[in-house]
């Protein structure tokens, strides 16, 4: 009897398992592509657990004023050339510079906006 | 004896093992190339940080980024910087807030140091959340949907079905705590 119930257990796991769908993108990556596409550029990768290990949330999402909802961001490049939200940091002098454009237009072209990386609730990704 | 066992229950061994072994297994994150978000024919891909490279030497999670971000953060495997404009006020809140005291699921102790570790309280306060203790209505639907505590948990901070991590305290008799019973140190009661 118990040996049943542990097999009905195992299969009814692995099942459950079979089910979780693959995941796209690391948990967490925004894709930003208001603009790049339009405008002849990959859409932006952004990846919270890149940038999570060194900087707390608190520096761009208090300092630098970035509101915590996908889309509500109005970011153009002629701001992160005058150093407000990414160019805070991407200046050449903290990270690299707006003039390596590649390495944050790293995106699949046609992906839409939103956040990426399984476990979504629909809310950060709405807009 | 495993040559008595019918063949369903070998069967379920062969699969219980193979769960075992998929979950040891399991820690593992994409290369960027093959991410599904990143064009493969970006110069990037071959320039950016690969997340198995930053993620797999940091306090292991079985789920999210596989990472334990607080762990992490409190045992030096990574030192994030708290600012970066000079003269900004890094502000840490040490209390702890009860919540879900009337419902059927364990207590919701909701830690704020843990939190302002992260963020500031402007963050949550005042628009997420009103500072005054029970004045705030949450509901798993709301969070669900993005609101609340779901505008990070299940986007960037731990997902939604870490149930326990967040009901973490449980009821006394697995009755509705009163009033009256201990509640664990530096703790006020919160929302309904």
């Amino acid at each position: 009897m118990m040996l049943r119930l542990a097999a009905a257990a195992a299969i009814l796991a692995a099942l459950g398992l079979a089910a979780v769908p693959e995941a796209s993108g690391e948990y967490g990556d925004v894709v930003l592509n208001k603009r790049s596409q339009k405008e002849g550029l990959r859409p932006v990768v952004f990846s919270h657990w890149f940038h999570r290990i060194r900087f707390r949330c608190k520096v761009c999402h208090h300092e630098l004023g970035f509101k915590m909802r996908v889309g509500s961001n109005d970011v153009l490049m002629a701001d992160i050339i005058d150093g407000k939200f990414c160019g805070m940091c991407h200046n050449g002098d903290i990270a690299w510079g707006p003039d390596r454009c590649d390495l944050c237009h790293s995106g699949k072209p046609g992906l839409p906006s939103g956040i990426y990386g399984g476990h979504e609730t629909s809310g950060p990704g709405r807009w | 004896m495993p040559g008595s066992i019918f063949p369903a229950e070998r069967l379920a061994f062969v699969l219980a093992a193979w769960l075992v072994a998929g979950t040891a297994l399991a820690r593992d994150w994409l290369p960027l190339a093959k991410d599904g978000v990143h064009d493969p024919k970006s110069p990037a891909v071959r320039q950016l940080q690969e997340p198995r490279d930053a993620l797999s030497v940091l306090p292991a999670d079985t789920t999210g980024n596989m990472v334990r971000w607080v762990e992490a953060l409190e045992k030096g495997a990574i030192e994030p910087r708290a600012s970066i404009r000079p003269g900004t006020k890094v502000q840490i809140l040490d209390q702890d807030i009860l919540m879900s005291l009337k419902g059927g699921m364990p207590i919701v102790r909701f830690p704020h140091r843990q939190h302002t570790l992260w963020l500031d309280c402007s963050n949550c306060h005042e628009q997420l959340f009103k500072s005054q203790t029970g004045a705030n209505k949450l509901s798993m639907f709301q969070i669900l949907q993005g609101e609340q505590c779901g505008v990070c948990h299940g986007a960037v901070a731990f997902p939604l079905t870490e149930c326990n991590r967040c009901h973490s305290v449980p009821r006394p008799n697995g009755r509705a705590l009163s009033p009256a019973a201990p509640l664990p140190p530096h703790a006020k009661t919160g929302a309904k």
